[in-house]
C-alpha cells in the first residue's frame, strides 16, 4: 500500500459559503485499497469535503487529484472514475432491481450485455436472484441499502464515496453492511466514508476526524487510540471536540 | 452515441415512473378529459331546456305550424306567448328567456308575392355560448321546415333567420373553453408536472447520484422533460379531438399550425416548470408554487375566463407577463378566426421569448447552485 501513488491527495482544500468556512485547509492522502474514515460530528464538514472531491462542488481554495485527476479541471473524468452513494436512499422505489441495475448502469454507459452480467453477478452474491423482478418498494431496508452500494458499484470505479451509508439502519444491518465494505477494499477497490458512528471507526484502516471544518487528527484507530490513550474511538472523539 | 443511449435509458425510466403512478396517471390523463367534458356538457345541457318566448304577428298556418315544429324539437321549453314586441325587452330583463322568436305579421303576403320572409331570431348572449347555440339550433330547425315544404309545393319559398344578439353582440367568449382548456392542460402537465418530477429526484437524493454520475446536467434535465413533451402533445390533440368531434368547436385554420404553436407553448411551459425546480427543493413546494404561480394567473389573467379588456388597468399590464394570454390569443386566432403566421407571428415571437428567458434564468441558477 504505501509505495504506490496516493489514489486521492488533497492539499489545503478550502470551502467558503458566504462568511462561513465549512471546511478549512484540510490536507490528506489515501492509498488505493485504503477503507479511509471520514468521521466527525453533523456539521463539521465531511459532506461538504466529499462533494468537492466527487465533483459536485467546486472548491473556494486549495488543490486535489481523484483516481489521478485534478478535481477543477477533469470533473468528467473524475465522475467515470468514481461511484458515490448519497446521505438519503438513492434507488427508485417505484422500479425493480433489474430496472434499478439498467438504469444506472446505463448512466454511467456500459453496454446491455455488460449490465446483465453484472446484476446476475451482484444479485447471485447478495441471495437475491428470485427477487430481481420485485419492486424495491416491497424490499427491507436493509437489502436497499445493500443494493444501493451495489449498484454504486456497477461500473467497477477505483474509488467508491459512500456519505454517511449506514444512517437510519439496525445494527445486524450496519455489521453486514461494513462485512460488505470490508470484501470490496480487500478486493482492491479505494473506499472513501463518512460517518458519525464512532464505532464503525474500528472497520476503517484509518480515519481522519473532523471538527468544525478541520482536520484534528488522522491515523489508525489504534494509534489514534493511543495517542489520545482511550479505550473506545468514542472517548478519542469525545477529547477532540473539548480540545 | 453514449450519450444518446443514456438518454434512451433514463426516458424508458421516466415513462416508468409516470406509467406505474395512479396519480400522475389520472392527472395526466383523466383530468383533460374530465374537464373538456364537464365544461362542454355544462355548455350544451342547456340547450336541452332552454326556456323561449315567441312572437307570433302573423297567426297564420305557416307560422302555426312552424312553431309546433320548434317546439317539438326537445331543445325548448315554450315560456311565454306573447302579444306585443314591447315586451321581448322585458321578458329578457326578468331572464325568463334566452330566445324570442318573433313571426312577422306579414308572413303570409311576404310568402305568396315574393317567396321569401324573414323571421327573427333574438337571443341573449350574455352567455355567449348558449346564445349561438340556440340560434343554430332554431335556424337549422327553421331550414329544415322550409326544406319539407318546398318538397310537397310547386312554388318554393324561401324563410331567412335574422339573427339578433342582445346583450353581446360580439359573442365575445363563444368556444372560448377549448382554447382556454388547452392552455390550462397544457401548463398543468407541462410545467406543473417537470417541476414536481425534478424535484422529487432532489427529495429522494438520487439527483446527488445522477449528478455524480458522467452524465451532464443538461442531459438528464432533457431526459427528465422529453416523455412530458410527448404526453402534453398527446393532451393536446386529445382536447382538439374532443372538441371537435363531440362539441362540434371548428378549427378554421391550419391544423399543422396549431399543433406547432402548442408545441411551442409547451416549450415555454416545460422551461417555467424546470425554471421552478431550480428554485425549489420539494416536491409540496413545487406543486404549490406552480398551483399559485402558474394555475392562479392562467385562469385569472389570461384572458380565459374573465375579459382582459374589463380588467383595471394595472392588471391589464399585469395580463402582459402570463404567457397563457399569448398562447389563448393565438389559438383562438387559428382555431375561430382561421389565422395564419402573418396574423400570429408577434404572439408567437413572444412565446419564443419567455422560453428562452426561462431556460438561460434555470441554467443560470442551475450553475450557482453547484458552484
Amino acid at each position: 500500500m504505501s509505495n504506490t501513488r496516493p489514489i486521492i491527495q488533497a492539499e489545503q482544500l478550502t470551502k467558503v459559503f458566504g462568511n462561513f468556512t465549512a471546511v478549512n485547509r484540510i490536507s490528506f492522502e489515501v492509498s488505493p485499497g485504503e477503507i479511509f474514515g471520514f468521521l466527525g460530528a453533523n456539521g463539521a464538514g465531511k459532506t461538504t469535503a466529499m462533494r468537492m472531491l466527487t465533483g459536485l462542488l467546486s472548491p473556494s481554495a486549495g488543490k486535489a487529484t481523484v483516481a489521478g485527476f485534478d478535481i477543477y479541471k477533469q470533473t468528467e473524468k473524475i465522475k467515470r472514475h468514481i461511484g458515490y452513494m448519497s446521505q438519503k436512499f438513492s434507488l427508485y422505489d417505484d422500479l425493480s432491481i433489474r430496472e434499478n441495475f439498467r438504469f444506472y448502469g446505463g448512466i454511467y454507459g456500459l453496454s446491455t450485455s455488460m449490465i446483465r452480467k453484472q446484476t446476475d453477478d451482484m444479485l447471485e452474491k447478495m441471495g437475491l436472484t428470485s427477487e430481481k423482478n420485485t419492486l424495491l418498494k416491497a424490499l427491507p431496508l436493509g437489502w436497499k441499502q445493500k443494493l444501493a452500494f451495489a449498484i454504486a458499484m456497477i461500473h467497477r470505479p477505483e474509488i467508491i464515496f459512500l456519505d454517511e451509508p449506514t444512517g437510519g439502519v439496525d445494527p445486524v444491518t450496519r455489521r453486514q453492511f461494513w462485512d460488505l465494505i470490508t470484501e470490496t477494499a480487500y478486493q482492491g477497490t479505494t473506499i472513501f466514508v463518512t460517518t458519525h458512528y464512532m464505532d464503525e471507526a474500528e472497520y476503517c484502516h484509518r480515519i481522519s476526524m473532523m471538527v468544525d471544518g478541520k482536520i484534528k487528527a488522522l491515523d489508525s484507530p489504534k494509534s489514534l487510540k493511543k495517542q489520545f490513550d482511550a479505550g473506545s474511538m468514542d472517548e478519542v472523539f469525545l477529547k477532540l471536540a473539548r480540545g | 452515441m453514449t450519450n444518446l443511449k443514456r438518454l434512451k435509458g433514463f426516458i424508458k425510466k421516466e415513462f416508468i415512473h409516470i406509467f406505474r403512478d395512479k396519480r400522475t396517471m389520472v392527472i395526466l390523463f383523466g383530468m383533460p378529459i374530465v374537464q373538456i367534458l364537464l365544461f362542454g356538457f355544462a355548455i350544451t345541457n342547456e340547450i336541452q331546456e332552454a326556456r323561449i318566448a315567441i312572437l307570433d304577428m302573423a297567426k297564420d298556418p305557416v307560422s302555426e305550424e312552424l312553431s309546433q315544429k320548434i317546439m317539438s324539437s326537445g331543445y325548448f321549453h315554450l315560456q311565454a306567448t306573447l302579444q306585443h314586441p314591447r315586451q321581448i325587452e322585458e321578458v329578457f330583463k326578468r331572464g325568463e328567456v334566452k330566445q324570442v322568436i318573433v313571426f312577422p305579421h306579414d308572413l303570409d303576403r311576404k310568402l305568396e308575392k315574393e317567396h321569401r320572409a324573414v323571421i327573427q331570431l333574438i337571443a341573449d348572449a350574455s352567455d355567449p355560448n348558449t346564445g349561438t347555440s340556440l340560434m343554430n339550433y332554431t335556424s337549422s330547425i327553421i331550414r329544415s321546415f322550409q326544406q319539407e315544404k318546398n318538397q310537397t309545393t310547386s312554388q318554393p319559398y324561401q324563410l331567412v333567420p335574422e339573427v339578433q344578439m342582445r346583450y353581446n353582440p360580439e359573442l365575445k367568449g363563444v368556444y372560448m373553453f377549448v382554447p382556454g382548456l388547452i392552455t390550462i392542460i397544457l401548463m398543468l402537465v407541462s410545467a406543473m408536472m417537470t417541476s414536481i418530477t425534478i424535484t422529487r429526484e432532489k427529495e429522494l437524493g438520487t439527483m446527488e447520484v445522477l449528478l455524480a454520475s458522467p452524465m451532464k446536467p443538461g442531459l438528464i434535465i432533457i431526459a427528465k422533460v422529453i416523455p412530458y413533451i410527448f404526453l402534453s402533445f398527446i393532451n393536446a390533440l386529445m382536447i382538439l379531438f374532443l372538441g371537435k368531434f363531440v362539441f362540434g368547436v371548428p378549427i378554421k385554420g391550419s391544423l399543422v399550425l396549431l399543433l406547432g404553436e402548442s408545441l411551442l407553448f409547451i416549450l415555454t411551459a416545460l422551461s417555467l416548470g424546470i425554471f421552478i425546480s431550480t428554485k425549489t427543493q420539494s416536491q409540496q413546494v413545487a406543486l404549490m408554487v406552480s398551483l399559485m404561480g402558474l394555475m392562479l394567473p392562467v385562469i385569472i389573467l389570461s384572458g380565459f375566463i374573465f375579459p382582459i379588456e374589463n380588467m383595471p388597468f394595472f392588471l391589464q399590464l399585469l395580463s402582459n407577463i402570463i404567457p397563457a394570454k399569448w398562447f389563448i390569443i393565438i389559438v383562438k386566432g387559428i382555431m375561430l378566426k382561421g389565422a395564419g403566421m402573418e396574423l400570429l407571428w408577434k404572439e408567437s415571437l413572444i412565446l419564443l421569448g419567455f422560453t428562452a428567458f426561462f431556460i438561460l434564468l434555470s441554467i443560470k441558477n442551475f450553475k450557482t447552485r453547484l458552484a
